[in-house]
């Protein structure tokens, strides 16, 4: 029986970290990501872990930081928040192509303005195609068992990018759940030791890190990216089930909720889905054959795992937790009808939530009842649904 | 462009994958001016030599010999170091030279 701990999901995160042993720290706080590097900092004080924690003035000098110590074969970590993230961004993408296997919780808050320190998703869903991994998190135990499946995924030579372990601000990082942890030599064992192809301390095989790419080069350098992010399926999948024998906790790309008969079908990222569950249950009471899909990997978006996961289902709807302006439906909406092109059943987009708006269990229902009468009309173009808006 | 890699035998990360390779490389190109050295006003300070960023000035037993032109980019650091009284580098456009 596993021994549980009452922790917030930062806490968690911190105490998985801590077990990782990174070498490097480089981080600026922001709230609500702050309680996270602050425990992780107690550790440090505490000789917990012999991590080199570098202050910085910003979090563009925390990436870069992270970047430098990362390129020099260090194993190194950061975390962000919504504006930080977005003060990062120039470096955000020069760690994911100059290939540098850097993991960053990235507590989810809504980006500004209006200034706003809750929780939606329009953070990382702004740097999707940054070259990161980005994995969502429903609950505190999975922000924990992620950060230490993430050290393997990044340093797998087949995959070598950064990643983004993505949850929820307060709703999760807050929170007091029970965790289970394990123990600190079985999280060191399992993540091994990190031992880089090239690095730049390795004074007898000299190399130059981030020279100049002109148009002969850089393409071919994009290319490289993209297969790496193809390999990181597989790696993901491997290290989930890997991590599942360890911990009992198995993990892939994605994770269904009474999906095997279910014909009305939402798919959700984060806590929600935690919420959602509780809601499928009650639209089966009402007649309503619901089903969830939780995904969790949304970079890579594993196209041909959600279709063939969607492919019973007659109507599928889509809740994003951010937005995108001048087109109905935010992120994931496009990135869920795209993969199911061709489909004959309608996809429908739902934005809720947005700077941390509370969604219920109430609502969700209302929601599959909603997709079932789109469902028997048929139609496939909807605009996007707005939940708890006051209208 | 065919005699280049593809991206499965390129490197990763955009790296340069071994040392000391920036001297293959032919950055005459660069320059907009040419520093030309004076053999006999030169009094062999050494003060260019040391300055050059780009390590082009070439010395032997403490004499400079002369200016690796495949690898100066025309800063004209060497010209500005150079003893006022001595002024044995001067700098001249590329594009006069090209039409002695
Ligand atoms: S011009 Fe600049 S690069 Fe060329 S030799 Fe002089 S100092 Fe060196
Ligand atoms: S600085 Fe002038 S005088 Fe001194 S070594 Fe160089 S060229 Fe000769």
């Amino acid at each position: 029986m596993a021994k549980f701990e009452s922790l917030t999901g930062n806490d968690a995160a911190a105490h998985a970290l801590r077990q990782c042993k990174p070498d490097v720290a480089a981080a600026y706080p922001i709230t609500p990501q702050t309680e996270l590097m602050h425990k992780f900092a107690e550790f440090v004080a505490n000789g917990k872990v012999d991590t080199e924690v570098i202050l910085v003035e910003s979090e563009h000098s925390a990436m870069s930081a992270a970047i430098g110590s990362s390129a020099a074969g260090a194993r190194t970590f950061t975390a962000t928040s919504a504006n930080g993230l977005a003060l990062m961004w120039e470096v955000v993408y020069i760690a994911a192509s100059n290939r540098l296997p850097i993991v960053m919780p990235e507590v989810n808050r809504a980006l500004s303005g209006p200034i706003n320190i809750h929780c939606d998703h329009s953070d990382s869903m702004g740097c999707r195609d940054s070259g990161w991994i980005q994995l969502f998190c429903e609950n505190g135990q999975e922000a924990y068992d992620t950060v230490i499946q993430a050290f393997r995924i990044s340093e797998n030579p087949k995959v070598l990018l950064p990643t983004m372990i993505c949850f929820d601000g307060f709703i999760i990082s807050h929170t007091n759940e029970p965790v289970a942890m394990l123990k600190d030599e079985a999280v060191s064992q399992f993540v091994g030791v990190y031992k880089p192809d090239r690095a730049l301390l390795d004074v007898e095989n000299p190399y130059t890190f981030g020279p100049l790419d002109l148009p002969e080069w850089y393409f071919e350098h994009k290319r490289q990216q993209v297969e790496a992010m193809r390999n990181s399926f597989e790696v993901i999948e491997s290290v989930g089930a890997e991590f599942g024998k360890l911990s009992g906790r198995p993990y892939g790309l994605m994770d269904g909720y009474r999906m095997e008969d279910a014909e009305v079908v939402l798919v959700a990222l984060g806590s929600t889905c935690g919420t959602a569950r509780v809601a499928v249950d009650v639209a089966r009471e009402q007649g309503v054959k619901a089903g969830l899909l939780k995904l969790r990997a949304f970079r890579p978006f594993p196209i041909k795992q959600l279709r063939q996961a969607l492919s019973k289902a007659k109507v599928v709807g889509v809740f994003d937790r951010s937005i995108s302006f001048g087109i109905e439906g935010g992120p994931l909406f496009h990135e869920v009808r795209s993969s199911l092109y061709g489909g004959k059943q309608p996809v429908i987009p739902f934005v809720y939530g947005l700077g941390g708006r509370d969604i219920r269990v109430e609502q969700i229902a209302e929601a599959f009842k909603t997709l079932q009468q789109v469902g028997k009309s048929g139609a496939m173009d909807r605009d996007v649904e707005f939940i708890g808006l006051r209208d | 462009m065919s005699k280049l890699p593809n991206w499965r035998e390129l490197a990763t990360g955009g790296i340069v994958p071994k040392g000391g390779n920036s001297d293959e490389k032919d950055v005459s190109g660069w320059r907009t001016y040419r520093p030309i050295h004076d053999k006999q006003k030169c009094i062999n300070c050494l003060r260019c030599w040391i300055f050059c960023p780009d390590s082009a000035i070439q010395a032997k037993d403490g004499k400079i010999t002369g200016i690796d032109y495949k690898h100066c980019k025309g800063c004209g650091i060497c010209a500005a170091e150079c003893p006022k009284k001595v002024t044995a580098i001067t700098m001249k456009l590329e594009s006069e030279i090209k039409k002695d």
